[in-house]
């Protein structure tokens, strides 16, 4: 025991000693927080628009005002013809043109109805739709102050009510999906590596014939990482509670528990990685190439997971991160126990059980 | 020249004596081009969609059936208390909740209007504001069907005017999204590769000491870089033909552009990748360091490059920022070429920036480039 506490000593000496990479390790999720939750949103903002007005009345004038007055839209600028919506597209200058008819105004007096295109450059399918929805909105309110004095009967008044986040922040996507990477990339990526260091340097053989046990090795060289993780998941939480106002509607604690939980299994995957890699090279473009994407678009950090293919939902069910930032937004944003989030919680430990067990195997194959 | 060559001969051979990078360079990417193509979607369907039914009437009926109907809910149980309901949303098993109230078609009949309450999981904000979208035209067009029932007889009111839109969505009129997202995760795979290998190659000779030894060569230092990178840049054009390939095959990915374009683009695009990836390398001492800065820099490139998230929505000083990323150009030029057969003229604002950030790049790495340690 001694001489593994002494193991473990030598290892933090390691880390410590080399102060660039510990300033990368911890300054790289701080900025990357911070400029994630500021400038990141998939919101639609500011879309540039052009307005092609073939009317040029009071009418057209008072829609575009209301437009331009939206924070959806800023007018780039007037066209004058048709021709030229091709060429402005081209250039990605805009993501649409609304195209007003002819005697809009009259028309809309006469026969009490008018049309306008909405033109979008729908290479973006979302932002596409979501123009087409936002224009919808304002002209539907514009004629709604137009139509006041008649009356409508009959009508089914809707009230709606937005749970855990009224407010609609996009941040509250961001954060648990950022804190999610950070630990999961860094875990397994530290991990892999420094193990497969040793190997490739030869300093593993000259370790496994020492009298401290293999495992005490693994368990030895895991160990200051957890500890730097830990500290890296608590300034994240920090950071996003202080500035990102962030609630944490839940217990403390348990998103401490459940933080180490998914911490020892990144790192578990790090280190099954490092037993089927001979190289650093190896095993960094293992955790970066194999991990990165798939964390990224699969965990439902960013892309709603019930919207994808059936094949894609049940391949994100292996996604570890999946199942940590349903449990990160169930106790920050929605202040559930573990009552709520047992099952989560077991497929994670499940998860690092299997991961770990895989290294053991493979680890003793290795050494015969 | 010959000395060149040799270093030429040498990296390939060192990249494919590795028998277990092969399928990560190559495998892995292309796997992953195809599969998670599937995966990025910002499309909202299958709402998990719950109600509670407390007035039983037909026109209640009529209104769940209503949601029934349409595509994108998935209507599951009607929910005997709000008590149920609602721990059911904190579970995650409803993310849209209709609470039709006692006397709704009494109320509607007498008083001409009901209240109806829905409740909607928000934490994804963007996916609730779409929900609330779909929800409240289910209810329009519902109320609308109420009115015609029962004005046919007496319409004399005085006629609403009537603006009508008409969306024309070009390029790709279908809206799929998979045509959007295969060229922009593609330029992803494209510059993680090059990026990761070219950061961690130099380190790695560094590393391993034979850097030394090449250092005592009579070998100039940009024959060494030339001769070094050019494999890479080989790899990442190689990658770029194959995941064209398989965007046309797989994803029918329309290609309105022009192909020399592209990868005229993509041949000074590289450059700047590797520049980056030799300048990491130049400061840094372990490949463990220089793989934490390719990993920091390639997230927030990711990230910012308006390949998941539009640019425009970004606050200024970000959007700025996103000025010094060279995904962004890559993602921009590729959507453009393909999708909208942009032409030169339309891309030369990339191209010349691009070709600049490549300039500056591996200028600075080149000088910072020590042969002597």
């Amino acid at each position: 025991m001694k001489r593994f506490i002494g193991f473990i000593k030598k290892e933090f000496y390691h880390i410590f000693r080399d102060r660039r990479s510990l300033f990368i390790l911890f300054g790289m999720p701080i900025a990357q927080i911070m400029l994630f939750g500021f400038a990141i949103t998939n919101e639609i903002n500011n879309v540039d628009i052009a307005i092609l007005d073939h009317s040029k009345d009071a009418t057209t004038e008072e829609i575009i005002n209301k437009i331009s007055a939206s924070k959806y839209f800023s007018i780039h600028q007037f066209m004058d013809r048709e021709a030229d919506v091709e060429t402005i597209f081209k250039k990605g200058k805009v993501k649409a043109v609304l195209n007003f008819e002819k005697n809009f105004s009259k028309k809309l007096i006469r026969d009490h109805k008018a049309t306008i295109q909405i033109i979008t450059d729908a290479t973006d399918p979302n932002t596409a739709n979501t123009i087409s929805n936002y224009v919808n909105a304002i002209l539907i309110q514009y004629q709604k102050d137009w139509n006041k004095d008649i009356t409508i009967a009959y009508q089914i008044i809707p009230r709606t009510r937005m749970v855990y986040n009224p407010e609609l922040k996009s941040v509250y996507m961001f954060v648990p999906g950022v804190m999610t990477i950070i630990l999961m990339l860094v875990s397994a990526m530290m991990t892999s590596i420094s193990i497969t260091k040793e190997k490739e340097l030869g300093t593993m053989e000259i370790l496994l014939v020492s009298p401290i046990k293999p495992i005490q090795v693994i368990v030895g060289k895991v160990f200051p990482y957890i500890f730097l993780s830990v500290i890296n998941a608590i300034v994240i939480v920090v950071l996003s509670i202080f500035i990102f106002k962030m609630p944490v509607q839940g217990s403390l604690f348990l998103l401490a528990m459940e933080s180490i939980l998914f911490i020892i299994s990144a790192l578990a995957l790090g280190i099954l990685i490092s037993t089927i890699s001979a190289t650093q090279q190896t095993a960094m473009m293992i955790s970066l190439m194999g991990l990165m994407l798939p964390v990224i678009l699969l965990s439902g950090f960013i892309f709603p997971i019930s919207s994808m293919p059936l094949p894609l939902q049940m391949i994100s069910n292996i996604i570890p991160a999946k199942w940590f930032i349903i449990i990160i937004k169930g106790i920050m944003l929605k202040g559930v126990g573990l009552q709520y989030l047992w099952k989560e919680t077991l497929i994670l430990v499940g998860m690092t059980i299997f991961f770990i067990a895989l290294s053991v195997k493979k680890y003793k194959i290795r050494l015969e | 020249m010959k000395t060149i060559l040799y270093i030429i001969q040498k990296e390939f051979k060192q990249i494919f004596r590795n028998k277990g990078m092969l399928p990560i360079i190559f495998v892995l990417p292309l796997l992953q081009l195809v599969i998670l193509s599937n995966a990025a979607t910002f499309e909202v369907k299958n709402i998990k969609f719950g109600y509670i039914d407390k007035d039983h009437s037909s026109t209640s009926r009529a209104l769940v059936e209503k949601f029934n109907a349409s595509t994108y809910f998935n209507v599951l149980t009607d929910f005997p208390s709000e008590a149920i309901a609602s721990a059911e949303m904190l579970k995650g098993e409803i993310d849209v909740l209709l609470q039709i109230p006692q006397y709704f078609e009494r109320d509607l009949q007498i008083e001409k209007h009901a209240n109806l309450g829905i409740t909607i999981n928000a934490i994804d904000g963007a996916a609730a504001g779409v929900e609330n979208v779909y929800v409240n035209q289910i209810i329009q067009r519902f109320n609308q069907n109420i009115k015609m029932d029962v004005l046919q007889v007496s319409d004399k009111q005085v006629q609403p005017i009537a603006i009508e839109t008409i969306p024309l969505f070009w390029y790709n009129k279908t809206l799929n999204y998979k045509t959007f997202m295969v060229p922009g995760i593609l330029v992803l795979l494209v510059t993680m590769i090059t990026l990761f290998l070219s950061g961690m190659n130099i380190v790695r000779e560094k590393e391993i000491g034979t850097l030394e030894q090449i250092n005592v060569t009579p070998i100039k230092k940009s024959q060494f870089i030339i001769g070094k990178l050019f494999p890479f840049w080989v790899i990442g054009m190689g990658l770029l033909t194959i995941g064209l390939i398989l965007a046309k095959v797989i994803f029918d990915v329309p290609m309105l552009g022009s192909l020399t374009l592209m990868y005229f683009y993509t041949s000074i695009y590289i450059l700047v990748i590797l520049g980056i990836g030799l300048f990491i390398s130049n400061f840094t001492d372990t490949q463990q360091q220089a793989m934490f800065i390719a990993w920091f820099f390639t997230v927030i490139f990711i990230l910012m490059s308006g390949l998941f998230t539009p640019i425009e929505s970004m606050p200024k000083w970000a959007q700025t920022l996103t000025e010094f990323n060279p995904i962004r150009y890559f993602v921009e030029v590729m959507r453009m070429v393909m999708l909208k057969g942009s032409g030169l003229n339309d891309i030369l604002p990339q191209v010349l920036k691009t070709a600049l950030y490549a300039f500056v790049m591996n200028g600075l790495a080149v000088w910072s480039y020590k042969k002597t340690t």
